[in-house]
């Protein structure tokens, strides 16, 4: 299974304050071990959200506010996605994320949907549709030959 | 904390660091089986102990610190009654190993352990079906249960195969080694294979409903991810890892909401896996990166590569399939091959071309109970508008199709083509 790890925002990481040396090798002997146990797939840290926008929906309408924002703790900093064999191991690997420095922070995991996830929702209803639009396009294939 | 929780993070825990424990006790005490229930034994004791005492800061560093001293135990009680350390012979030897092991409280790379493990779990004194059995649960940390369940295997069959495979390996007193440079290309492709088999049990069933066991491709995957990062210096090891990438990246789209397999060529391509795709460019561009030789997994890899990349069916470069396909019979002459050529020969010049190359196949009887060449000429008869030659050869595909849910598609091609023949 594939799980997301979002890390959050702190005043820190807001202000845009670079991680010092301590951290930055740190992360790295932990980003290689997660690399060596083959179980990272991605991940990447983000700018402040001083640097970011946000776009609403509402009806037909846009609507554009850019950066900053206030929820500094709901905010996302950074993320990986890990591919484990269950959520347990996530949260192990989680556990491990060094914090050197010791200041409050927080990451949130994220399971993504699977394949198997959907069998229950697919209903009959949309399995027909499915069959419906597949059918259409074999006849548009065999039109086109 | 509930038991329960505390449970679920010992099997994390075995999880992440079990491959590490048992490669860490193999060195000192120099027998796989042995170092395998050693650890299996810290294991019980932290599921006992844990839930009191709490997890240890480094549960890992636990786990092998309580193997080594179960192994000291059973020297100290046993001395001889002991058969499988008797067999060592040098108990007070190995003892003072151990202890000086635990005294020196070592914190080296596990690197070499680890690597050790997988050519000795991968050894050619075992059967295949040993190999894989075996590299699943001392570098995957599966249980016997959940390798015959992947299997659709009874549990006692897996269980046995295990119990052999490590009688197999002290018998032959299989050093725990990484092998020198003369049989290190040897043995690599052993240890490849064992990979690439379990990665394909998982993504082409070789029986049963499911046409997909991801648990399995998954395996697989972390397991060519672990030793691309072991022997960086290998073509070959990045070139499996791309090509798994790359097939598993198709994986959403090539089985239909009920199942059915669907070809590459009919393929949704936006359920294609970019991450995925993304992750096989770049472990391919590894491969060529090493100035190595490239191999046949390199070579698939490309050609997975070709269509990973392009947009269409029709947009896929496939001349540059059919000169890797070239390549790729000349270091690996098979049928198989030529076939696989045969499929890219008609998209690059046409059906006629292709299916003069697959009649010349029709002789091969490394062929004769292998499903696709009777597909692979529906197919191309299907395109010539040939429909009762093609409805017929998808029936005698689909009889030679043990996947059930394959079978059924490759009957509705069939009657598709003969009501359209009719």
């Amino acid at each position: 299974m594939r799980v997301m790890v979002l890390v959050k925002a702190n005043e820190q990481t807001e202000a845009g304050v670079l991680p010092k040396q301590e951290m930055l090798e740190a992360m790295g002997a932990f980003n290689e071990e997660l690399i060596k146990a083959g179980v990272i797939l991605d991940g990447d840290g983000l700018k402040p959200s001083s640097a970011g926008a946000r776009v609403y929906f509402s009806g037909d309408e846009r609507k554009v506010v850019d950066g900053p924002f206030a929820e500094t703790k709901e905010l996302v900093a950074g993320y990986w996605i890990w591919q484990v064999k269950s959520f347990d191991e996530a949260i192990e690997w989680a556990k491990r994320i060094p914090n050197p420095t010791g200041e409050e922070s927080c990451v949130e995991l994220r399971p993504f949907y699977e394949p198997e996830d959907f069998g229950e929702e697919f209903t009959p209803e949309l399995r027909e549709k499915m069959e419906e639009m597949r059918a259409e396009e074999q006849k548009l294939r065999e039109a086109a030959q | 904390m509930t038991r329960g929780d505390v449970r679920a993070t010992v099997e994390a825990v075995w999880r992440i660091e079990s491959a590490k424990v048992i490669a860490a006790v193999a060195r000192v005490v120099r027998d796989v089986g042995l170092a395998e229930d050693l650890a299996q034994e810290a294991f019980v004791a932290a599921l006992e102990q844990w839930p009191a005492q709490g997890v240890p800061d480094n549960p890992g560093a636990w786990l092998t610190a309580t193997a080594k001293h179960r192994a000291i135990d059973r020297l100290r009680r046993a001395e001889v009654h002991d058969r499988k350390v008797a067999e060592l012979g040098r108990d007070a030897e190995l003892r003072r190993a151990i202890e000086d092991d635990l005294a020196a409280e070592v914190d080296d790379p596990f690197d070499d352990d680890l690597l050790r493990l997988i050519f000795t779990a991968c050894h050619p004194v075992l059967s295949p079906e040993a190999r894989v059995a075996l590299t699943l649960r001392l570098l995957g940390g599966l249980t016997t249960e959940e390798i015959a369940a992947a299997y659709l295997k009874p549990r006692a069959t897996i269980a046995q195969r295990i119990t052999r495979a490590k009688r197999t390996l002290a018998a032959a007193r299989v050093p725990f080694e990484v092998p020198g440079r003369d049989e290190l290309k040897e043995r690599l492709a052993a240890v490849l294979e064992v990979i690439y088999l379990i990665f394909n049990e998982g993504y082409s069933a070789s029986s049963g409903e499911n046409v997909i066991r991801p648990e399995l491709m998954e395996e697989a995957l972390r397991l060519g991810r672990i030793l691309a990062e072991l022997l960086p210096d290998e073509a070959e090891v990045h070139g499996l890892a791309a090509l798994m990438e790359f097939q598993a990246s198709r994986t959403r789209a090539r089985v239909s909401a009920d199942g059915e397999a669907i070809l590459l060529a009919d393929q949704d391509r936006t359920r294609w896996d970019r991450l995925l795709i993304r992750r096989g460019l770049a472990a391919l561009e590894r491969a060529y990166a090493t100035g190595g030789p490239i191999g046949p997994y390199t070579l698939q890899a490309a050609i997975a590569a070709c269509h990973a990349v392009a947009p269409t069916p029709d947009d896929t470069d496939w001349d540059g399939i059919v000169s890797l396909y070239d390549g790729l019979a000349q270091i690996m002459p098979s049928p198989v091959v030529q076939l696989n050529r045969a499929v890219a020969v008609s998209m690059a010049s046409g059906p006629q071309e292709a299916l003069r190359l697959v009649d010349e196949l029709a002789g091969e009887s490394a062929l004769a109970e292998y499903p696709p060449p009777p597909a692979v000429r529906a197919a191309l008869l299907e395109r010539l508008g040939r429909n009762e030659e093609a409805a017929a050869e998808y029936e005698r595909a689909a009889l030679l199709t043990a996947n059930t849910r394959r079978r059924a598609e490759l009957m509705r091609r069939a009657e598709v083509c003969a009501a359209a023949g009719a």
